[in-house]
């Protein structure tokens, strides 16, 4: 494999909270290539959107940071000024709730045009030109009469391909998109997630796509990677990691979801609550809640090792391997 | 069914101004039953949960629960009790239904004062029973709602509903906002109430697993209208409708694919 697109290296954060720096993250690593889609999915406080914050440079005032973010093979906490600033223009963002970050004030032309005329010193009929076509590449045909609008005459989802059609203004080589269809109905959930796959595929935009939802980030990225107590625990093709999971934590979530279809029983729910890095017991984060640990699992922290074509941070892994279904109602 | 319904909702109707949000709906849920109503943004599935708990008073149609009508407005306290003791509510975010001031013990023996009586050591024998059944030790009863979790909190939010031995509990989004790992122990625990206690719900969602998951009979609406009803089951395998269709085929599973309904939407806004 080349030098993928994106490689974080053992990145470990530790942030201020309540007078003493408390971990968030713990050595994660993982890379995408170009164009490709890597799904990250994990519960509150797995740590998942704070990867995406740390690869965007977004982490707040005072955090440690140890390990490295490369991008194209550049160290992106060592870019200055002008590496900085295209690191930002190849590197875009969309969040979960489209309101919280536009101005409501200013009209959607305002919006997707200003960083292209301020930092690339795009004309404004240039700049209103490639809006009104990337917001018909996202399926909103009457663009020009969208621009004259205010963020609140837009429905959620309508909003939310804005975000989408303002982060390809720049023609991104990776989009960080952070849980972006979470707030929206699941049929405007399909209708953006078809739309962002389309227009990556057309375009080679790689892609890391942060979700909760197991099951979405399976349909739309190449490899998935879960995340726990502010650790990667397994990374995998996605067709494999839902009918066969590695770590015991995937195949907890695949069963504790109900089904749509078949026989409807006891969900497996996994016991306890999901922890943050900092509240993680010694040894593997996840023991105190596995039904599979044994005594040296609490002893020891496991390593992320490559298995079966993916990565799984479990002792028992190879131990374990092929018995851990994600079937459940057993 | 010989037994009268416990709620009978009929020709229902909510108009804001000129916008209609509930558009003559009818159903029924008998003793012990478990009701969906499934919808997304402005299919008007909240505004009915409203309009049951009298939070809205309906532009037209009545609703009947345990044999009372609650079209209008509650008069006076006494009737005010009885519905509280009759229907009970859990919303959606158990982080802005519990007041941050209060214990989960103290909130849920609020109710049983108000609702059962009883001197204090029986109301407290009641609170660790409440606390048993939902899965709350003694000290997460009284810790206040800030050192809880979310599901932890949702637990209390059921246990306080719980307090009122209602027939009927409304069950508004309630496991949505839950982490996976805590929504399946939510869900777990919702069937074994129902079992034990023989209350019956009405659940508000969006989401099919969770309502194939806790309740027989389905109503999908659509603007304010029902589109399709049935068994949970048979609605949800063999869809009849279009958009019950467009639903079911919008959540992700393994093979899913996501779809574009059609190619552009000029008149959304």
């Amino acid at each position: 494999m080349s030098a993928p697109l994106l490689d974080v290296a053992d990145v470990t954060v530790r942030l201020p909270m309540s007078g003493e720096l408390k971990t968030v993250l713990h050595q994660v690593s993982f890379g995408i290539g170009e164009g490709e889609a890597l799904g990250l999915v994990g519960e509150s406080g797995s740590g998942k959107s704070m990867t995406a914050k740390a690869i965007a440079r977004l982490l707040p005032p005072g955090a440690e940071v140890h390990g490295s973010v490369q991008f194209r093979g550049l160290d992106v906490s060592a870019m200055k000024w002008q590496a900085s600033r295209s690191y930002r223009s190849e590197v875009a963002m969309v969040f979960q709730d489209p309101r919280a970050h536009v101005n409501p004030v200013r009209t959607i032309g305002d919006f997707m045009t200003e960083a292209l005329r301020t930092n690339h010193g795009v004309s404004k009929a240039d700049a209103v030109r490639k809006a009104v076509g990337l917001l018909a590449d996202v399926g909103i045909a009457d663009g020009a009469r969208r621009l004259e609008q205010h963020p609140h005459e837009l429905s959620g989802g309508l909003l939310q391909r804005v975000m989408i059609a303002t982060s390809l203004l720049t023609d991104p080589l990776l989009l960080l998109a952070d849980e972006p269809t979470t707030a929206l109905d699941v049929t405007t959930q399909s209708e953006v997630m078809a739309i962002l796959d389309a227009l990556r595929r057309e375009r080679g935009m790689a892609m890391l796509f942060i979700t909760h939802d197991l099951e979405l980030a399976s349909a739309v990225c190449d490899r998935t990677a879960v995340m726990y107590a502010g650790q990667l625990v397994e990374q995998r093709r996605s067709s494999e990691l839902h009918d066969d999971p590695l770590h015991p934590y995937t195949a907890g979530l695949v069963g504790a979801r109900p089904s749509i279809d078949g026989e409807v029983g006891r969900l497996a729910a996994i016991p306890g609550r999901p922890r943050s890095a900092f509240e993680a017991p010694a040894g593997c984060a996840f023991a105190d809640r596995c039904v599979h640990a044994v005594e040296s699992c609490t002893q020891a922290r496991p390593e992320l090792e490559p298995l079966d074509g993916g990565f799984v941070r479990c002792h028992r892994a190879v131990e374990l391997r092929g018995r851990l279904t994600g079937v459940h109602h057993g | 069914m010989a037994d009268e319904p416990l709620l009978e909702v009929l020709d229902l109707r909510k108009e804001f101004g000129t916008r209609v949000a509930v558009d003559d709906v009818s159903f029924q849920i008998q003793p012990g039953g478990s009701l969906a109503i499934v919808g997304e943004s402005g299919s008007g599935k909240t505004t009915i949960a409203k309009m049951i708990t009298g939070l809205l008073a309906p532009t037209s149609g009545t609703i009947r629960a345990c044999g009372h009508d609650r079209s209008k407005p509650a008069k006076g306290t006494a009737e005010r009790r009885r519905r509280g003791g009759e229907v009970q509510i859990v919303f959606q975010d158990p982080y802005s239904s519990l007041d941050p001031r209060q214990s989960g013990a103290a909130a849920i023996d609020q109710v049983l004062a108000l609702h059962k009586g009883g001197s204090s050591s029986e109301r407290a024998d009641r609170v660790a029973e409440l606390g048993s059944l939902v899965g709350l030790d003694a000290r997460q009863l009284n810790a206040l709602p800030r050192a809880l979790s979310g599901g932890q909190r949702q637990r209390v939010a059921i246990a306080r509903a719980l307090a009122a031995e209602p027939r009927l509990l409304i069950l508004d989004e309630s496991v949505a906002a839950l982490d996976v790992s805590i929504q399946a122990q939510v869900l777990n625990l919702l069937a074994d109430v129902r079992a034990e206690t023989g209350v019956s719900y009405l659940l508000i969602s969006h989401d099919l697993a969770v309502v194939r998951q806790i309740t027989d009979d389905v109503i999908v609406m659509r603007d304010g209208q029902v589109v399709e009803r049935g068994i949970t089951r048979e609605v949800l395998d063999r869809p009849q409708h279009e958009y019950t269709q467009l639903l079911r085929a919008s959540v992700p599973s393994p093979g899913w694919r996501p779809r574009r309904r059609h190619e552009a939407t000029p008149s959304a806004s």
